[in-house]
């Protein structure tokens, strides 16, 4: 009942406005419709230099309003690359749209009709034209130029001191593999995962599987300084490894391997101290739509030093040792402390 | 040819009775009302291009609402995730128990939504209303090339609407992947509630769309091509016809690739086959299908994809065109300049499609290709913005409300064109892809801008669809709501594109890097629903002023030079009672006349000592 009230009374509403403005029509009738539209005419002309005002003004205050809430400085060495191309592309287009909108409204201000001006017929200029292809093609040869290098560096081969993690989507959480002290990821095949003992689906005959570590949580540990080569790929459809803070991100498609690298140059705790953020951390977001828990889809990314990721390494176990404890010997160190604590993607509760 | 028969014997009759007419009522009162023709088939099962165009508008109008209101109750989620809203309830049922909406229907409003708009919306009701209306009455023609086609096109979109929307209704709710609804996940009924029968509901619809849209193509390009009156040669066409053109050349190029897209989805889903499927493990098991590939669905949606960007800007451009040069009483700046540059875009539109998938792991060669391709279209984009900017320089402008969105079409034009320049740079692109500036992006540029395209259209055209002006006061305050509107929702999107925040998200609160934004978020929501309420005064103003506004005196209200107006106020099919007029110059020559006019329209013939353009 009170739905319909509600619809009743917007409605109404409409119908009042609507009146209103009919009668602001009549009025210009009575007062003579040429009389009307001249002043009409001139009120909405000034009104294109306030809403240019207005809209200036509104740019600065979302400029200040934002900036204290944007991510802090990028954590890879390809991010520093990629926040000066950005700086770049930004002054490039940010010249452009002020020229352009300012000319747009200034003109529609300025040649507002006058009873005394006479249009100017203008219909081409072939001079005109010429400049304003070739100083856009210019500019864009520009754009193309710093970009194609940055790609050409980010997809190129990474470097051969890298470390390899693989990291793999499915629905709705990121399941991450070191290689082990072997540094080799094994084998896997799809037709042998099971989410018991096999999440991967890990060819137990590759023996280079044996030392893989898995972590169910998707949690990524770098080490800075160390470039990585993410090795990518999905369990059942396409999902996507979003690192914001390192600028890059690529997909994770089934039945195809992808691969991204970088360098991060930040560790955990200095971003902590530079945000002043006690809770700062990086985070794995899912950004290719993947269904309903899309949304939930983190996972953690710590970068630490080179002695705390090997003393984090120390304690990992297998993930075959873990599932096969028959076949470990005792020796293997600190079996009781092999799953990792953080898990708050399965805080968000879940349909 | 029984179609042209028919229609002759229409405008026979109805010359009859309009000669009838003149003398009882005077000029605004024409016969057509008094047709023999039966209701069904004057207004239903209509073939006059003016009928039809009328029907793609409305359907169009319709979809806009109901896409619009998918915003509102996504928007409502995004702002408020901590609350609950029972006319959420009221609406949706038990996909939002207790006021709060479940994320399947969060997807299932986010897919409709983007689906309906780009293609209900801004294809359909767009291209296929001024199409249609259009090309006859700027070529001078009765109708078009095939009437019955063109009506056949109607109902199919009419059919697609129906199935798109009874998909709303099913138990296991909407297709739920994303208006691009990339396999494996619009594949595997496993792998979401929409990825049922919703999905197919989906996939049945587009393709009667598709159908829609190629009879309607097919006739638009055909018409345009033979059937121009005597006089009009190609270039002495009005921008808006060139826009048509283009429009319905991409289409027609590149929708049947998407109709094969579907089709191999469509065998994937129930055939057992995997053109897109390949190792797969869901639901405790792992599927037989090997071989296929994911990202081949993604090269023939976007072959399409791409291109639909510029079937949706093309008409908006052409309309936006004429409605400055009308108002600022000035010809259209490098008429010429404005051809080329969009058969450029025409051209280039089919070589930029793999700038979507430029993070899927393609080769980096590809996308520098690519790369290159995609920047190269922003200078025939940039000189239509300078044209459009000397267009009015030194005019003598009327604000009449078309005016005002015509301004705003270019004003979101620019601002949304500049940010393509981030995305389309590969390197760029893989920290802004799937983030809420490729939102920012898309809804300023070929979302809002091209709707004030459509809108200024509207405004222009409707005295000439329904001899009866919108109310201005409304308009005006129409325009002003939704151009600040629309900069503050959208505005701000970019900033939290930049910091990462990924699209197609239900809830951020638990995501460290993103749940600042909470309070703007809240912020664009309200705003959202504003410009919502906004539009539905559009809606009021347009159906109302259909029986209600004022009415229309002169033929040529907006003293414009093009045939449209040189037909009676309320043309019936046909559209001129007469000879179809002879065209003697290009659509542009607003000059002086001689007279103390500042237009000379077409059919006027060149004075002796005059030139041609």
């Amino acid at each position: 009942m009170s739905g319909f009230l509600i619809i009743l009374l917007v409605a109404a509403i409409y119908v009042v406005l609507y009146q209103v403005s009919r009668s602001s029509e009549l009025i210009a009738s009575i007062q003579g419709e040429e009389k009307f539209d001249k002043k009409r005419n001139k009120i909405l002309a000034w009104s294109m230099l306030v809403v240019f005002a207005a809209f200036m003004i509104g740019i600065v205050a979302c400029h200040n309003y934002m900036m204290p809430l944007m991510a802090p400085e990028a954590a890879s060495d390809y991010g520093v690359e990629y926040d000066s191309m950005f700086v770049v592309t930004l002054v490039i287009t940010g010249i452009v749209f002020f020229v352009t909108q300012a000319l747009l409204f200034w003109f529609a201000y300025k040649y507002q009709r006058k009873d005394d001006r006479k249009a100017f017929f203008f219909s081409h200029s072939n001079k005109l034209e010429m400049i304003w292809t070739t100083v856009p093609a210019v500019a864009m040869a520009v754009l193309v130029a710093i970009g194609l290098k940055n790609w050409f560096t980010v997809t190129s081969e990474a470097p051969k001191n890298k470390m390899q993690i693989e990291i793999v989507g499915k629905q709705f959480n990121w399941i991450s593999r070191y290689p082990g002290k072997d540094g080799v990821l094994g084998k896997k095949k799809y037709t042998l995962i099971n989410d018991k003992d096999n999440v991967l689906g890990q060819d137990w005959t590759d023996k280079t599987n044996l030392d893989d570590i898995v972590i169910p949580t998707g949690e990524i540990r770098l080490i800075k300084g160390k470039p990585v080569e993410l090795i990518i790929g999905s369990r059942d459809v396409i999902h996507d490894v979003g690192l914001s803070h390192f600028r890059v991100k690529m997909d994770a498609v089934p039945g195809i391997t992808t691969t991204i690298w970088f360098t991060p140059i930040i560790t955990t705790a200095e971003m902590k101290q530079k945000t002043g953020n006690e809770n700062f951390v990086y985070e794995l977001s899912c950004d290719q739509m993947c269904g309903k828990g899309h949304y939930s889809m983190r996972a953690i990314v710590i970068v630490e030093t080179q002695e705390e990721h090997d003393a984090w390494m120390a304690k990992q176990q297998s993930y075959y040792a873990q599932n096969h404890p028959e076949a470990v010997p005792a020796a293997n160190p600190g079996a009781e402390t092999t799953q990792p604590v953080v898990d708050s993607s399965k805080k968000i509760t879940m349909k | 040819m029984s179609n042209e028969a028919t229609l002759h014997q229409e405008i026979h009759t109805h010359h009859h009775d309009h000669a009838h007419h003149d003398h009882d009522h005077g000029h605004d009162d024409h016969g057509h009302h008094e047709h023999k023709q039966h209701f069904i088939s004057k207004y239903v099962f209509s073939m006059d291009h003016k009928i039809i165009s009328r029907q793609f508008l409305i359907t169009g109008i319709f979809w806009a609402i109901a896409g619009g209101l998918m915003s509102v109750f996504f928007r409502l989620q995004l702002g408020f995730p901590e609350d609950t809203f029972p006319i959420l309830e009221k609406f949706l049922g038990d996909w939002a128990r207790g006021g709060k909406m479940d994320p399947e229907m969060y997807y299932g409003l986010v897919t409709i939504h983007g689906t309906v708009l780009v293609f209900f919306v801004l294809t359909g009701g767009l291209s296929g209303t001024f199409s249609n209306l259009l090309i006859p009455l700027q070529i001078g023609a009765r109708d078009m090339a095939s009437p019955f086609l063109n009506m056949l096109s109607y109902w199919f979109f009419a059919g697609a609407s129906v199935i798109m929307f009874s998909s709303l209704f099913i138990n296991t709710g909407p297709a739920s992947g994303g208006w691009t609804t990339y396999p494996p996940l619009s594949a595997l009924k496993e792998a979401s509630m929409g990825s049922g029968l919703g999905m197919d509901l989906w996939l049945v619809s587009m393709a009667l769309f598709i159908v829609s849209s190629l009879l309607g193509g097919l006739n638009y390009i055909v018409t345009i091509l033979n059937m121009r009156t005597k006089g009009m040669s190609m270039t002495r066409m009005p921008l808006t016809i060139w826009a048509f053109l283009f429009t319905a050349i991409l289409g027609v190029l590149s929708f049947p690739v998407l109709l094969s897209a579907a089709v191999l989805l469509l065998f994937d889903r129930h055939a057992g086959t995997s053109f897109y499927l390949s190792e797969i493990y869901i639901a405790g098991k792992a599927l037989p299908n090997v071989g296929g590939s994911a990202i081949l669905y993604q090269h023939l949606f976007w072959f399409l994809g791409h291109p639909e960007v510029y079937i949706i800007m093309l008409p908006a451009m052409g309309m936006a065109s004429e409605i400055l040069a009308t108002h600022s009483r000035k010809p259209i700046f490098g008429y010429m300049a404005m051809i080329l540059s969009m058969i450029g875009i025409t051209v280039l539109a089919f070589l930029v499609w793999a700038h979507h998938m430029f993070v899927t792991g393609m080769s980096p060669i590809l996308g520098g290709v690519f790369v290159l391709l995609t920047l190269l279209i922003a200078i025939p984009s940039a000189v239509k913005v300078f044209n459009w900017l000397t267009t009015i320089w030194k005019g003598n402008i009327r604000f009449t409300v078309p005016m005002l969105f015509a301004l705003g079409f270019v004003s979101l034009f620019i601002s949304g064109g500049l940010t393509g320049l981030f995305l389309g740079n590969s390197a760029l692109d893989i920290h802004l892809h799937d983030t809420y500036f490729v939102i920012a992006h898309f809804h300023i540029v070929m979302g809002i801008s091209a709707f004030f395209g459509m809108f200024a259209g509207i405004y222009h055209w409707f005295p000439k669809m329904y001899g009866r002006f919108m109310n201005n006061t409304m308009g005006y305050i129409h325009f002003f709501i939704t151009f600040i509107g629309s900069y503050v929702i959208f505005w701000p999107m970019h900033y939290e594109g930049v910091a990462g925040m990924p699209r197609r998200y239900y809830d951020y609160s638990s995501w460290e890097s993103f749940k600042q934004f909470a309070e703007l978020n809240q912020m664009i929501s309200v705003a959202a629903i504003i410009v919502f309420f906004a539009q539905l005064l559009f809606v009021f103003n347009y159906f109302v002023s259909i029986w209600k506004g004022k009415k229309v005196t002169d033929p040529n209200p907006w003293k414009a030079n093009t045939l449209e107006w040189t037909t009676p106020i309320n043309a019936g099919h046909g559209n001129w009672d007469g000879e179809i007029p002879e065209v003697h110059r290009w659509a542009y020559d607003y000059k002086d006349n001689g007279e103390g006019g500042d237009f000379i329209p077409q059919n006027v013939p060149l004075k002796d000592d005059e030139k041609a353009h």
